[in-house]
């Protein structure tokens, strides 16, 4: 069975206890944000403290490893400042690009912890979506935050 | 290549196919995927698979008479437009149409409801008289279901915006079943279109046409009936049917990608503009403008997907050779033994009709505790295919309050061993996942 190298232990543990789950008080942008192919949802609050992230906070509905994913990311990110959260997201998706290779989840173990177990999601194309889309929605939802806290930068021009 | 089944003591009625000897005609059944598993086939409502024949007659045309048809005045376009319209004939017959110029061959089931759905906005600015005939505008009505695949949904609202007509729908019942308590008044005197599927590609439902079109034509509205999943599954006869417009994929029908059909009425055909323009659907061009030819070469612009339609025309062969009571038959035995076997397992809940009646074998259910995609993983990791989400079906997985489904569904080739692996697999992934 070739399961258990994508249902790693410590997904299935993020998944039936997930990590900051909820959505709180204070944010500064919520983003909603859909898999069209498979119907998963996640609406995503972010609260900066100055340029860092003080708190993640969100609701979903989705797969195991959609659920897992938005959990582990929740432990990555929080005090990380907003550009140190989104080059680990970056590595994130480095690592869903890796197709397998177990050398890229070696490198980047130290720095993405928890979620390099999705290093098996990388050889199901199906489902590298699943483990995408929360940090998607971090992205999106962060540059939002930043533009409220320095409306004259310019990322702004979105919503809150 | 012998199975395994779990459960030789259960008495099982013999199948209306020989499953095996269907097998040994699918080259793709005798492959194996995810480490040297027995591929198990429940995704044929997504696309079918293909038969050899059908292979051959590709092969044949592009190795002996490939050359564009409707055009050319040598002998392989001759034979290519002969093979094109040939396959033309086969599907008239098949759907019981006895006019071939009613058949229009697209790209599938969305290019066909597209097409009539462009056509019909194309009408109010048609400097034709006769092409304005089915124009629409504000004040009009489409009536569609809840239950259709988006295919037959998001044309007709892009057709109520580019119109400003109004776009109604008939709801569901809390077991699978359009609602049909309000037909009289939702398709009133405003209805210009009903469209309507004939069989749900999410919950199996086999639609009650006659009341629906009796109703629409008493109020003057057209019908078009999706036939993605009925074509494919059940004896269909148009003139039976008594609808103006039907719909229907290649691929669903053991035939190729990239080829579908819309068949029409021809006096209803015959008044409509183009959809898309260019080569062949012309009758005179000048630079000043031009005029444009009969059905069905009026809807058919540019080079057609010839090796695809003579495909087609061998999957008709194929199915009317196994005669399409049978296969009806066959999925429904097949439908009533997959109900009775997800039945058994705790946890398991069939989104649609809970019996064989007026139902298709499209079989959708969730696990609890466990996500559609979860569950696909561990059956894909068995060799069982099936497909997961919300199959283009957003507004009934919405109207049942689940995120996403998991369907299996059946064809030709599938048999009892097939649905007790599916059983199987889904205890298996109760287990994985500590569900029960």
């Amino acid at each position: 069975m070739q399961l258990q190298s994508m249902y790693q232990e410590i997904i299935l543990d993020h998944y039936r206890n997930p990590h900051g789950r909820g959505l709180r008080e204070p944010f500064e942008a919520e983003v909603h944000h859909v898999n069209p192919t498979c119907g998963d949802e996640v609406t995503l609050r972010v609260h900066l403290d100055g340029d860092t992230i003080a708190d993640v906070s969100y609701e979903g509905m989705g797969c195991s490893i959609s659920q897992a994913s938005v959990s582990a990311m929740y432990d990555l990110v929080i005090g990380k400042s907003v550009p140190e959260a989104l080059e680990t997201g970056e590595h994130f998706m480095t690592l869903m690009q890796s197709k397998g290779d177990a050398s890229v989840a070696e490198k980047l173990e130290e720095e993405l912890e928890d979620a390099v177990a999705f290093a098996g999601v990388s050889k199901y194309p199906a489902r590298i979506k699943c483990a995408l889309m929360s940090w998607m929605a971090l992205k999106d939802a962060s540059a939002r935050a930043l533009s409220v806290a320095h409306p004259a930068a310019p990322t702004g021009g979105q919503q809150a | 290549m012998t199975r395994t089944v779990s459960r030789p003591t259960r008495a099982r009625a013999p199948l209306p196919l020989d499953v095996e000897a269907i097998r040994a005609d699918f080259p793709i059944l005798s492959r194996t995927v995810r480490d040297g598993k027995h591929l198990v086939y429940l995704d044929s409502g997504a696309t079918s698979q293909k038969p050899r024949a059908v292979l051959d007659a590709e092969r044949d045309f592009y190795e002996n008479h490939n050359a564009a048809v409707h055009r050319g005045a040598h002998q392989l376009a001759e034979e290519a437009t002969d093979l094109y319209e040939a396959a033309r004939a086969k599907v008239a017959r098949f759907i019981g149409s006895d006019d071939d110029r009613e058949i229009v061959f697209t790209r599938n089931t969305t290019e066909a409801i597209n097409l009539v759905a462009y056509a019909l906005s194309n009408a109010a600015t048609a400097k034709e008289p006769e092409f304005r005939t089915y124009a629409l505008g504000q004040g009009d009505e489409i009536v569609v279901t809840e239950m259709e695949h988006h295919a037959n949904l998001v044309p007709w609202q892009q057709l109520c915006e580019r119109t400003g007509a109004t776009l109604r729908w008939l709801g569901l019942t809390d077991d699978g079943r359009l609602d049909l308590s309000d037909l009289g008044t939702v398709v009133n005197e405003r209805t210009k279109l009903v469209a309507v599927t004939h069989q749900s590609n999410i919950l199996g439902t086999i639609n009650p046409l006659e009341p629906i079109i009796a109703r629409a034509h008493s109020v003057g509205a057209l019908v078009l009936v999706d036939g993605a999943q009925s074509v494919p599954h059940q004896p269909v006869d148009v003139q039976a049917m008594g609808a103006d417009f039907l719909a229907f994929s290649g691929h669903k029908m053991l035939g190729p990608s990239g080829i579908g059909v819309l068949w029409g009425r021809y006096e209803i055909l015959d008044k409509l503009p183009p959809f898309l323009t260019g080569g062949s659907m012309i009758e005179v061009v000048r630079m000043e403008g031009s005029t444009f030819a009969a059905p069905p070469q009026r809807f058919e612009a540019g080079v057609p997907m010839t090796a695809q339609a003579i495909g087609l025309g061998a999957a008709v062969d194929y199915l009317t050779e196994l005669g399409m009571e049978n296969v009806e038959a066959h999925e429904k035995a097949l439908t009533a033994y997959a109900l009775e076997r997800l039945a058994e397992i705790p946890g398991v809940t069939v989104i649609g009709p809970p019996d064989t009646v007026a139902r298709g074998g499209a079989v959708s259910f969730t696990v609890e505790g466990i996500h559609p995609h979860d569950v696909g993983q561990v059956l894909d990791d068995l060799g069982i295919a099936v497909r997961v989400g919300h199959h283009c079906a957003w507004p009934v997985v919405r109207r049942y309050g689940v995120p996403a489904t998991t369907r299996a569904t059946f064809y030709v080739h599938s048999g009892y061993d097939d649905i007790d692996a599916l059983a199987d697999g889904i205890r298996a992934a109760q287990k994985f996942f500590g569900a029960v």
